[in-house]
């Protein structure tokens, strides 16, 4: 188990994360192949399974999916302090991960989209403005399949692990194509691979 | 007559946090729902302006939403009380969630519906990047363009592992030169159409 989780790591992981911030244009989801990069194969504070984990709990939860970025941070503390059975302590250090993590992808993009929002709706009609706009656009949906291509690729290659990647391409269509509730299919992906078919 | 607004910051909080609360997967639809068709705080077209500004900026798409509603109502404070309203019944939910699962987490069972519940999160994840294919139709750089542009970004992103920053300023900045000088074509054409009638 990881000991000696110092302040400059820390540091270091709340500056990561304030770094990604200005860079998350179409959600903090985006920047997650960087975070997985970054924690799980540079630093090995996460395992892949856990990166993974997180990113399916928030889905799973209400609210923004920029809550899983708190799950990171919590389980990068829970991991520092030598997990749930350690006691207060590790819970601390999970509390204090949530913070750092949260505070490092919210600060900079809120500070800016409060500062820029007035500015931005006053001058939409501005071209500069609006090819920012429509040159981002096809970037941030290719960033978006990419994060699932990735997030897919973490569980095993899709030779070995053909059943959950045709998984999540199934789910992929169904989404893209049909009306389905999330919540039913993250229930058969639970169910599905609770019972060890995948 | 004036338009419906939030009474108080209190109304704006447990509005967003009502929101949030239904926002399974994704909250978009059910902040358009409920601010635009139920409470009328915003117009459709406001709130499509709003969402695009949300969009452009860096950050959370419906966190930079909420901010930017709460403080046109009440400033600063506003926009805090909206954002806290966003985010932290959700939060508090999700970590008794991972509260929960972490002390069942080495069973292989809980281990394999966790697996499960991966794959079909990257599903919805890229899902959602298929659904907003549609908003590319319109788009100045025309479609073809935009197919290329989005290839290149996947591949170097999800294949070959490019750093994020490399493939925003790179193709990034070279598709927004593109789509500022489509842009001055186009309004050089209205120009000369609007000219010669």
């Amino acid at each position: 188990m990881m000991t000696g989780f110092t302040s400059a790591d820390w540091l270091a992981l709340f500056v990561h994360f304030m770094s990604l911030s200005l860079l998350a244009i179409g959600g903090a989801i985006t920047t997650a192949p960087e975070m997985h990069s970054y924690l799980v194969n540079e630093k090995s504070w996460l395992t892949d399974s856990q990166f993974t984990a997180s990113v399916a709990l928030a889905q799973a939860a209400p609210g923004p999916n920029v809550l899983f970025v708190a799950l990171l941070g919590w389980n990068v503390g829970m991991n520092a302090g030598g997990g749930m059975a350690a006691g207060p302590r590790a819970w601390g250090m999970a509390a204090t991960g949530v913070l750092v993590t949260m505070v490092g992808i919210m600060l900079p993009s809120t500070t800016l989209t409060f500062m820029a929002a007035r500015w931005g709706h006053k001058n939409r009609e501005l071209r500069a403005v609006r090819a920012f706009k429509q040159g981002m656009a096809p970037i941030v949906i290719a960033l978006l399949i990419a994060t699932g291509w990735i997030l897919a690729a973490s569980q095993g290659s899709p030779l070995e692990h053909w059943r959950v990647w045709l998984l999540t391409a199934i789910t992929a269509v169904l989404v893209w194509r049909t009306r389905i509730h999330m919540l039913w299919l993250l229930g058969a992906g639970a169910l599905l691979g609770g019972l060890g078919w995948i | 007559m004036q338009s419906p607004r939030p009474q108080s910051k209190t109304d704006l909080f447990l509005s967003f946090s009502i929101l949030a609360l239904q926002g399974f997967g994704g909250v978009l639809a059910v902040v358009q729902r409920e601010l635009v068709e139920k409470k009328k705080w915003l117009t459709h077209e406001e709130f499509l302006e709003d969402w695009a500004v949300a969009q452009i900026l860096p950050g959370p798409n419906v966190v930079n939403l909420s901010l930017m509603i709460g403080d046109r109502y009440f400033g600063l404070r506003g926009a805090l009380t909206a954002l806290a309203g966003m985010l932290t019944f959700p939060l508090l939910i999700v970590l008794a969630l991972a509260v929960l699962f972490g002390g069942i987490a080495d069973t292989p069972m809980a281990q394999g519906a966790l697996r499960g519940m991966g794959a079909v999160a990257a599903g919805l994840i890229a899902a959602t990047g298929l659904k907003l294919m549609a908003g590319l139709q319109r788009n100045v750089m025309g479609l073809t363009v935009c197919y290329a542009l989005g290839v290149i970004s996947f591949v170097a992103i999800g294949l070959f592992r490019v750093p994020l920053a490399a493939v925003l300023l790179g193709v990034g900045g070279l598709a927004c030169v593109w789509a500022y000088k489509q842009l001055g074509n186009i309004a050089l054409t209205q120009k000369m159409a609007g000219g010669s009638e």
